[in-house]
């Protein structure tokens, strides 16, 4: 898998997000301090914000194309996005939430199997439960259980440990590392923590003020870099 | 003073009116509240002007428009007379009109608020999932916003019940077709048959305070509890 920004200029306030950047590692860390422009990208490439110059290709599809006004809409980007709030649907059960975006199917990918996802993020006791009754961690779970479900081509985490204290941090970091060990799937992550950057990524983008400021294997990038400590 | 009676009949045919009046209503209202709560457009404040008229506009002025319009002159008179060979003025079809006009700021205010209770991001969520506009709507905006949509209609329903001002014009007063509760109270006033006016004021005040009370309640509870 390969996701291509190319010459992608995303308006923001009080700056431009501008990226050319071209990511094929399992796992890439989005890293920066907040308002540097992390989540307006996964918008971007779950189509929910468009960009006024540039292209966004997922494993050569093109998802964006501003010069020839390609927009593929949300539902047909087969993307997992998980945002930083979780978004559970609140009047469904875990196991609505899970399977609602289950057999969208596309031809060329199977739908992942539900028991799998739900033994590898440890569900299976949530399942009747309704998400006001889940404490952060599990939320988080059940939302990247629903994401995988449906079938992506890449995930999307926003913060997935971010509000949480340390103990739930853990584990459900735990549970992100089994996910990605079990599933092959891309994942892009935005987070301001260096830590899990480190835990989880293969590679790591760092954006600062919308543009990419470093771009390469964490182990390396991080040495580099003076001030991680403060972003 | 006559005797304490209910003029059943009346009240049936007043309830039936008015359920279809909400029936009718609630597709369009429905629609016009969702495009209020989620769209920008041009003009979209003259919409949310005219859709309030009704609550400032004397009844009675409402109703006279709607005579001119439905009338058999008036370009909605025309139309129904062209498309089904009907008239609507003076009949229960009148009154139908004259109460779907009157709740309708009552739905379609009631029904946005809870529109614009309902968080964005979910929907964004679902889109990403894989959902059409139409299940997005049936699966997450509708579900979500229920509570104060059965309010809007509820509350529409008990506005309906009450018509009395636009439903005099456009409807009359004739007892056995376009009579309803509000002007067969005025009626029985009139011709002195006060029982039977308390019977009906009885019969109003229960329906309103019942479809009131159920409407703050199913506002007051949340969707996700």
């Amino acid at each position: 898998m390969t996701l291509s920004l190319e010459g992608l200029r995303l308006p923001l306030t009080p700056f431009a997000l501008e990226l050319d950047a071209t990511l094929s590692a399992h796992v890439t860390a989005v890293f920066g301090p907040s308002g540097a422009g992390k989540t307006s990208l996964l918008e971007a490439v779950a189509g929910l914000r468009h960009p006024e110059r540039g292209r966004i290709v997922l494993s050569g599809r093109v998802l964006d194309d501003a010069a020839r006004g390609v927009r593929v809409p949300p539902r047909q980007r087969a993307v997992g996005y998980v945002t930083q709030d979780d978004s559970l649907f609140p009047h469904l059960s875990v196991a609505g939430n899970l399977r609602y975006g289950a057999g969208r199917g596309l031809a060329e990918r199977p739908a992942l199997a539900e028991d799998r996802v739900v033994d590898v993020l440890g569900l299976s006791l949530l399942l009747d439960r309704r998400p006001s009754t889940l404490s952060g961690g599990e939320r988080r779970r059940v939302a990247l259980g629903r994401a995988l479900l449906s079938a992506p081509e890449i995930l999307l985490l926003d913060e997935p440990l971010s509000g949480l204290d340390r103990v739930l941090k853990d584990r459900v970091l735990e549970h992100l590392l089994k996910v990605k060990a079990a599933f092959p799937l891309p994942i892009l992550y935005v987070t301001h923590e260096a830590a899990e950057v480190v835990a989880l990524a293969d590679e790591v983008v760092i954006l600062e003020s919308g543009r990419v400021a470093a771009l390469g294997p964490p182990g390396e990038i991080f040495q580099g870099v003076a001030h991680v400590s403060s972003a | 003073m006559s005797a304490f009676a209910v003029d059943l009949p009346v009240v049936w045919f007043t309830l039936r009116v008015a359920a279809l009046a909400v029936l009718l209503l609630a597709p369009f209202g429905l629609a016009l509240a969702l495009l209020l709560a989620r769209r920008r457009f041009p003009g979209k404040a003259l919409l949310e002007t005219l859709v309030s008229l009704p609550l400032v506009l004397p009844p009675v002025a409402t109703g006279l428009l709607l005579l001119k319009f439905l009338g058999r002159r008036g370009p909605g008179g025309r139309a129904a007379q062209a498309l089904f060979g009907m008239d609507v003025v003076f009949t229960w079809k009148a009154v139908v009109v004259a109460m779907m006009v009157m709740s309708l700021p009552l739905l379609v205010r009631t029904a946005r608020v809870a529109f614009e209770e309902v968080n964005p991001r979910l929907e964004a969520v679902a889109r990403t999932l894989g959902a059409s506009e139409a299940r997005v709507l049936s699966t997450v905006t509708l579900p979500l916003a229920s509570r104060g949509i059965a309010a809007g209609l509820l509350l529409a329903f008990a506005r309906a019940l009450g018509e009395f001002g636009a439903t005099i014009l456009v409807a009359g007063n004739i007892p056995g077709r376009t009579t309803t509760i509000a002007t067969a109270i005025y009626n029985d006033v009139q011709t002195g048959l006060d029982g039977r006016a308390y019977g009906l004021l009885a019969v109003s005040a229960a329906l309103a305070f019942g479809a009131i009370f159920l409407s703050e309640v199913w506002l007051k509870r949340r969707t996700n509890a």
